[in-house]
């Protein structure tokens, strides 16, 4: 019996085959939307990059050469150089480094303290759901990137504090997504039976609850993930993410200002770089969304 | 009384401010199978979820075997009672396989052997072993309702209450349930309060029934009421006007009648 008959098999033998056959099916669903495939490699070029940045930049990122200071993109140097005379091209390699690590690091803090307190809210109702969603509406009631300026002013500038304030500012969203989900199903018969056959209240939201919440949440992050970047670039941009001489996208095109209308590569190489990725992560979202949430997806 | 295995006085329930049932009384006796019938909204339903504690808001007094209940759900009336729901289709959890659904009672009450027991227990509702690790959008209605009466019977309750555990399914897959249910109870001694709008099906599966009208008991009937007829409140002689009379002439009865191997 081949892998994909044993994934595909009607009947599975073990909890492990039936799961992975489901995510099997979802995987070959994925693979059927061509924007899809184009996002999923252009993520997967993304995270080869990033592994890879020591055997694929062909310079140090921060290595100066004052000799060479703003040269334009030729066989030697891919994308110019900027003004220290650093590979710009080998800068924007490391730096995906860095925008992963905002993205993953983001999502990982957000998504599940979003998740958490909207299956909550939604679960409970009542004054519960009240505290919760009054907090997350102060929340959503201010703008992302000045509630992040606010944050990154008040602990300072750098990248680990940027993720934690984009991460301060990303979870309203979720939460409401979350508690909207649970409230449609919180008194679904299948919740009800496991409260008769004396299932926790946290039971159920661990284990019943969030699970149904998540495949919408993973179709939102992943919509998000550009925005997450965007932000990123817009703190770095300001000064007030990535500190130099971190090769960070956004502060890369914050110092190639000072030179765009003569030395225009040095603010549109990382420029590209952010739209390759901020687009590679929204046609995944969509094509996941298709997949993971039909009832949301667009008409075919 | 000492026999009853469930008992309800003076009960009265509402959701919010409207009063859906009122005062309903009666006795089912442990090992009796007791029908609650009526027309949609007369709160037949609402009665069985107040004695599973998933309808919080009465008063009155509610006993199962013998214990008073309380106002909410909790793990030693779990062991005792179970619940089916009316529709298969919502009450199973679409990301998990029939086995996480079947070892989930077991795993919260601590009870080993769970893979024993699963395969066991998917036997005893006649299900198929393939069927263990699909996942419910790859089973059929009828599947489906055994695996919900076989997860209500995972923590081997003596009471079971029924909420219409037929009415969503194709006739003939109707019959095979009924049959399954009777067989369970002839062989698990189990003690069944069931919701059915449906009298052919009160006479095949029970024997009394309470007829409910507008929240109100206004009758309890012995089946054999069904037989000649001999109801006394006049919304019941309509009820059963309205039902066409003979029971065993119902496609579902006859049809769950005829099968000598019953389910």
């Amino acid at each position: 019996m081949s892998t994909r008959d044993w994934l595909l098999d009607d009947s599975p033998a073990t909890l492990t085959q039936a799961n992975l056959g489901r995510a099997w099916r979802m995987f070959t669903a994925l693979m059927r939307n061509p924007l899809a495939v184009a996002g999923f490699l252009i993520i997967l070029l993304l995270l080869a990059t990033a592994l890879f940045a020591p055997w694929i930049a062909p310079e140090s990122p921060v290595g100066q050469n004052l000799q060479a200071r703003l040269l334009p993109p030729t066989a030697e140097h891919w994308m110019g150089t900027d003004e220290l005379g650093r590979d710009i091209f080998s800068r924007v390699v490391y730096g995906s480094r860095i925008t992963l690590m905002i993205v993953a690091l983001v999502a990982v803090i957000s998504a599940p303290l979003g998740l958490i307190i909207g299956a909550v809210a939604g679960y409970f109702g009542g004054w519960v759901d009240r505290i919760l969603m009054g907090l997350t509406d102060v929340f959503l009631s201010l703008p992302k990137l000045i509630l992040a300026l606010a944050f990154v002013a008040a602990l300072g500038p750098g990248i680990e504090n940027a993720i934690i304030a984009i991460a301060i500012t990303a979870w309203p969203a979720y939460a409401r997504i979350a508690r909207a989900e649970t409230l449609t199903f919180r008194n679904a018969e299948y919740i009800q039976a496991v409260r008769l056959v004396g299932g926790s209240h946290s039971r159920i939201i661990f284990r019943h609850v969030l699970p149904l919440c998540t495949s919408s949440m993973i179709v939102r992050v992943t919509l998000d993930m550009a925005g997450i970047i965007l932000t990123a670039a817009g703190l770095g941009f300001l000064g007030l993410g990535a500190q130099p001489p971190l090769p960070e996208w956004g502060a890369m095109i914050s110092r190639g200002r000072t030179f765009i209308l003569d030395q225009w590569w040095v603010a549109t190489m990382p420029g590209f770089a952010i739209i390759l990725v901020s687009l590679g992560f929204c046609f995944l979202g969509d094509g996941l969304r298709d997949v993971l949430d039909p009832k949301q997806g667009g008409e075919k | 009384m000492s026999s009853a295995a469930i008992s309800l006085k003076d009960l009265d329930i509402s959701y919010g401010d409207t009063k859906v049932v009122r005062d309903v009384t009666f006795d089912v006796a442990t090992g009796e199978s007791f029908a609650l019938v009526g027309e949609s909204g007369s709160g037949k339903s609402t009665v069985l979820k107040a004695i599973a504690g998933l309808a919080p808001e009465w008063t009155g007094e509610v006993s199962v075997l013998g214990k008073p209940r309380g106002h909410g759900t909790d793990r030693a009336f779990s062991e005792t009672c179970q619940m089916v729901f009316q529709d298969p289709y919502a009450s199973l959890h679409p990301r998990k396989t029939i086995d996480t659904v079947l070892s989930e009672p077991l795993a919260i009450h601590g009870i080993g052997k769970r893979s024993e027991k699963v395969v066991e227990m998917l036997g005893a509702v006649g299900l198929d072993q393939r069927f263990r690790f699909r996942f419910p959008h790859q089973l059929s209605g009828g599947q489906r309702q055994r695996v919900a009466i076989a997860r209500a019977l995972m923590l081997e309750p003596k009471v079971m209450l029924l909420d219409e555990p037929t009415s969503a399914l194709d006739v003939s897959v109707q019959a095979e349930i009924l049959n399954l249910l009777k067989r369970l109870r002839r062989e698990q001694g189990l003690t069944y309060l069931m919701v059915t709008h449906n009298l052919p099906v009160v006479s095949f599966m029970c024997d009394r029934m309470a007829v409910m009208n507008k929240g109100r008991i206004v009758e309890i009937a012995p089946k054999t009421a069904l037989y000649d007829g001999s109801f006394a409140d006049p919304y019941t002689r309509d009820l059963y006007a309205a039902s066409g009379g003979n029971p065993d002439a119902d496609p579902v009865v006859a049809a769950a009648s005829e099968s000598k191997d019953p389910a």
